[in-house]
């Protein structure tokens, strides 16, 4: 079973340009794993140097922030969606 | 709000006449408007819609923060200005603009770069403000005065063909800290002038900013608060997550950390000169240095790292387009250059691409300072700028 990622424009470029990605995994946490073993240049943009997620990205299993669910523990079922939403500063 | 009870003359009833036929805003609405003032910060791409529609909608007190001139590049995106305002500064010509579009309106401008030591003095005055700046350190401490001083902060930020809008600060929601803890590393994440913009999406951003603005003062509807609305413009999506006010946030948190504002320069990491940006200057060339080497024909590769949409627009005769992005897979098509400038637009992509190849082993490259801007200003004032 795969799901779909959404990737926020700012993190396209390290994705071959796609706006969704299918990745597998049954945990938030090991579908991003997948996500940056496949597209090596998103990983430093998602994690620091100690391997936790990064303060500005904010990862959203549907409509829900995983912070306030089980982090990257969080299961993943069938037909949810995962967005990865960076804070962005333009004005 | 004012304690001065306002009312409206013949004309005032005129122009809101749409307005106060609407149950939902009718003349207690428009009065709640006319006593209400609003602080735009930044006259830029989302300040322009917020001000003209806030301005029409008659918010009696408007004020525009922004120490800014206009820019052609400007023009794409911010309505507020026109062509004749090219130089100007951007309070004077915004301030023009809303007079014009409705002169019932009092417009308070602060030829100011907001700062930890004038933002409370400045926003204290204000009942509803408005983000509209461009940078991580002027966010949060927008963001952080707001919390201080307990006013609502409408927030809207864009990129290329994505916006993001949401309403923080008030009593019961979450601030911008409980969504972003802290902000990307400098130069991690793009900026507008960088990436670049459409420049309608300010426009679309801009207008649930105001939105917002204009359902708190009247205090119809749901606000934006607790959700973060996110709009993608390539795929017309409107998407909407859940917010949460975090208990440990450092600001508006049950036992907050941060209770007076910071030094938000070094917080965003931006500080002078640290030992990268001192090792970088020693690899910096000038584009009089470049220029002299060109016109000796010494043997050189000028290495341009940004997009080829950017490479259409203006180059350096000769050189070699791969963009930063591009630059660890395509490596070996730099082997056996001896000498190599490297250059951007303005000289931060090249500063990383420079760091990339000598960590890579090419110990010749340089970075050109000041980019193919300075090249331009400097060497061939015939091309064009963007």
């Amino acid at each position: 079973m795969a799901n779909d990622v959404l990737i926020p424009t700012p993190l396209r470029a390290y994705a071959d340009k796609q706006d969704v990605v299918q990745v597998e995994g049954n945990t938030v946490g090991e579908l991003l794993q997948n996500l940056t073993a496949k597209y090596l240049g998103l990983k430093k943009h998602l994690y620091n140097e100690d391997g936790r997620l990064r303060s500005f990205v904010n990862i959203y299993l549907n409509d829900d922030d995983i912070r306030y669910l089980d982090k990257e523990a969080t299961v993943v079922r069938d037909g949810d969606t995962i967005s990865i939403v960076p804070s962005v500063a333009g004005g | 709000m004012n304690e001065t009870k306002p009312e409206l003359n013949n004309d005032e009833v005129a122009r809101y006449s749409r307005h106060l036929i609407m149950p939902e805003v009718g003349m207690d609405g428009q009065l709640k408007l006319k006593s209400a003032s609003v602080l735009c910060i930044g006259a830029g791409g989302l300040g322009s819609p917020v001000a003209m529609y806030l301005a029409a909608a008659g918010v009696g007190r408007i004020g525009i923060v922004d120490f800014d001139v206009v820019d052609y590049s400007n023009l794409q995106r911010q309505v507020i200005h026109g062509t004749p305002d090219v130089g100007r500064p951007k309070i004077d010509s915004a301030r023009d603009r809303l007079n014009a579009i409705n002169p019932e309106v009092t417009v308070e401008t602060h030829d100011v770069a907001l700062s930890s030591e004038n933002a409370l003095e400045l926003l204290a005055n204000y009942d509803v403000i408005v983000d509209g700046t461009d940078n991580f350190p002027t966010r949060y401490l927008v963001n952080d005065a707001c919390v201080i001083l307990g006013k609502p902060n409408v927030y809207g930020s864009i990129f290329r063909f994505e916006g993001q809008a949401s309403v923080f600060a008030t009593k019961d929601g979450p601030c911008y800290r409980c969504l972003y803890p802290e902000p990307p590393p400098p130069g991690l994440v793009p900026s507008c002038a960088e990436g670049g913009v459409l420049g309608i999406l300010p426009g679309v951003v801009g207008t649930i900013q105001a939105t917002e603005a204009v359902k708190l003062i009247i205090g119809v509807g749901e606000p934006l608060v607790n959700r973060f609305m996110i709009y993608d413009a390539l795929r017309m999506k409107f998407r909407e997550l859940k917010l949460r006010k975090d208990p440990e946030c450092p600001v508006c948190g049950e036992n907050p950390t941060v209770t007076e504002l910071i030094d938000y320069e070094q917080f965003c990491g931006i500080t002078g000169t640290g030992t990268d940006d001192v090792l970088l200057e020693a690899l910096d060339t000038t584009v009089k240095d470049l220029k002299t080497r060109i016109d000796r024909k010494d043997e050189v590769l000028v290495l341009d790292v940004r997009e080829p949409q950017e490479f259409q627009i203006c180059r350096i005769p000769g050189s070699t387009l791969i963009p930063l992005n591009d630059l660890p897979q395509r490596l070996a098509e730099l082997e056996g250059y001896k000498d190599m400038v490297v250059h951007c637009k303005s000289g931060v992509r090249s500063a990383k691409a420079v760091k990339l190849l000598h960590e890579a082993g090419f110990s010749s490259a340089k970075n050109l300072r000041g980019g193919i801007l300075a090249w331009i200003n400097e060497i061939d004032p015939s091309l064009p700028k963007y």
